[in-house]
């Protein structure tokens, strides 16, 4: 099994703003878009340094995806963050429409994804964004683990893929344990940590916490495989199907409801091919609330042991 | 073989001045009586394509076929034979239901068969109900019809000519119910705020909804003043006067610093004195006889 080392804690989010500077770079048509918060999004990065490249366009997300649309339409690869329950809830129709049925190419960023948020309580922690974008045609919807894979992801996302594009972060400072010349493509899973017993096929925080789950399991003669999905859609079906087959049983965790979610999207692979026992770790079909990040992950059975648990109880059922 | 060297060279020369043709020679300024015969002929279109689809929206449709024909052969700078020309103004249909007016207008214009238009809202065709880029039918720049999102992308559109020193402009067409979507505001104000001079609205007053007067649904006047304190130049004219509507444009295409909004006064149904002011024919496709009867009142 490999070892994945902490090299510090650093926040997805600047893992994104580092991605959106980067793209800038290379590509003098990428222009930012700000809704009044573009800070705490990460996007000050890019807009300090390209400021007739960064539209500001106030507290006012309808707009800014419509806008959005029309640059990209006029040969502009724009970006546009805000707080992903803004972005993705507040202006579905937006993206629905005049980007998903347009096709066109803009990168959504959907910042403070999860409970981790902590203590700005329910309004603000993104847990319904992966539902309600994965649920789009044409829409692609990444969720990298930590803020190495984020940077590499954006910047891939931004000069790569065609078409609209949601990129989910967190706000929190998590591990940062991914290399910068990792295997990173989109629409493919990783392999993290092989075993023949379970597997556990996490995505964005819930990756780092896999992989602590794998290693409480191994004192307990547990072998568990570990795969990163970091994009939810397209989703890797081989990864997935390769790992019912050989492990026999599933358990997902993710940092959104379960309803709709990563987990159900990895339902949707093992119910058409090889339903094998699953369990799912994530929100249970309620709001957040106020609270420090740890506590919060540990009140919602967010973190290792919950998902060890889940996997015995999975085990039991193969 | 002399003979074949000189007729490749007839080639060359003509594809060069084609090329100049496409590049610089779009469609041409029609003059007002020319405006006022293909408004008609547009007009019998309309009704003839609602007839075979048997739904779609006619009233809305006819009131604008004036707006529709002083854009396509008057005011705007745009190619048939080119239509992704990127110097080209861009019509942002934000009202997707008045599809019917704008699929005439684009088909007289060149862009695609006249005969085409007797697939509107069929199984496969290119003339979706509302807009449809992704059924690839040339001259539409935006799959639309969700009411409240044109304007944005219009204020992307004008944003991206500004940072490229692009002297095409944006032309778009509202709904007067549409502009109860908050989402209108929102792009009010950032239109203002960036001024983006080369952005033309207009909107569709014809004083009726699907639920009746406009007034009686959700009132929205005073709607000059509106549109002024929001920052934008606004003129108002006779939607259904070919030489008021060119001489508004006139004037708003020379507003620099700020967007230009022109409230339209129309009447739905226009052209069909039986049906003229009747919200009624908002959502509706006439049949075969009211077809016969609308054209021989079209006619006049
Ligand atoms: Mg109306």
């Amino acid at each position: 099994m490999e070892i994945y080392l902490d090299k510090g804690n650093k926040s997805t989010k600047s893992g994104f703003g580092e991605g959106v500077l980067e793209a800038g770079r290379k590509n003098k048509n990428v222009v930012g878009i700000g809704a009044d918060i573009t800070t705490s999004v990460g996007m000050n990065l890019f807009a300090d340094i390209f400021p007739e490249r960064f539209v500001s366009l106030g507290i006012a997300e309808q707009n800014c995806v419509g806008v959005a649309a029309g640059l990209a339409l006029s040969g502009k690869v724009p970006v546009f963050s805000t707080y992903g329950v803004f972005a993705a809830l507040r202006a579905t129709d937006q993206i629905r429409i005049s980007l998903c049925y347009n096709d066109v190419h803009v990168v959504i960023g959907g910042a403070h994804a999860g409970i981790s948020v902590g203590p700005d309580g329910a309004t603000h922690q993104a847990l319904e964004d992966i539902a309600m974008m994965r649920v789009l045609p044409n829409m692609t919807v990444i969720s990298p683990c930590d803020a190495t894979q984020a940077k590499i992801a954006t910047e891939r996302a931004i000069l790569e893929l065609n078409g609209p594009v949601y990129i989910r972060f967190g706000r929190e400072a998590v591990p940062d344990f991914t290399d910068n010349d990792q295997d990173f493509k989109i629409g493919k899973g990783q392999l993290l940590a092989d075993g023949t017993d379970v597997t556990i096929a996490a995505t964005g925080h819930m990756v780092w916490e896999a992989l602590e789950a794998c290693r409480l399991l191994k004192e307990e003669n547990i072998s568990a495989r570990v795969i990163n999905i970091h994009t939810i859609k397209p989703i890797d079906e081989e990864i997935i199907l390769k790992a019912a087959k050989e492990t026999g049983a599933i358990v997902t965790a993710e940092e959104h409801q379960i309803y709709g979610g990563f987990g159900s999207a990895v339902a949707e692979v093992l119910v058409k091919n090889n339903p094998v026992p699953m369990e799912f770790v994530g929100m249970p079909d309620c709001f957040g609330e106020s609270g420090k990040p740890e506590e919060l992950m540990q009140k919602y059975g967010l973190i290792a042991i919950n998902i060890v648990d889940k996997v015995k109880q999975v085990m039991k059922r193969k | 073989m002399l003979l074949f060297f000189t007729f490749r060279i007839k080639i060359n020369f003509y594809n060069f001045v084609t090329l100049i043709y496409l590049e610089m020679n779009y469609i041409k300024k029609h003059t007002i009586d020319e405006l006022a015969d293909l408004a008609i002929s547009i007009r019998k279109d309309v009704v003839r394509a609602l007839k075979v689809a048997g739904s779609g929206h006619l009233g809305g449709s006819l009131g604008l076929a004036d707006v529709f024909t002083v854009l396509y052969f008057n005011r705007m700078r745009h190619n048939p034979d080119n239509p992704a020309w990127p110097d080209r103004d861009r019509l942002i249909l934000s009202i997707g239901h008045v599809a019917p007016v704008f699929y005439t207008a684009l088909a007289h214009a060149g862009y695609f068969p006249i005969d085409e238009l007797q697939t509107l809202r069929k199984l496969g065709s290119r003339l979706q109900g509302h807009p449809g880029r992704d059924h690839h039918l040339p001259g539409i720049e935006l799959s639309a019809g969700s009411l409240g999102q044109g304007l944005s992308v219009a204020v992307g559109m004008a944003l991206a000519a500004k940072m490229d020193n692009a002297d095409w402009k944006v032309y778009t067409i509202h709904g007067d119910g549409e502009l109860q979507e908050g989402s209108i505001w929102e792009a009010a104000m950032s239109a203002a705020h960036h001024k983006l001079d080369s952005l033309i609205a207009l909107v569709d007053s014809n004083k009726v909804q699907i639920d009746g007067r406009v007034s009686d649904v959700m009132e929205i006047e005073p709607l000059a003043e509106k549109w002024r304190s929001f920052g934008w130049a606004v003129f108002e004219c006779d939607g259904n006067s070919i030489g008021g509507l060119v001489e508004t444009y006139q004037k708003a295409e020379k507003i620099s610093g700020k967007p230009s909004v022109i409230i339209a006064h129309t009447l739905m149904g226009k052209g069909v004195k039986s049906i003229e002011g009747d919200y009624r024919w908002h959502g509706r496709a006439p049949n075969a006889k009211e077809s016969e009867d609308f054209i021989r009142e079209i006619e006049g």
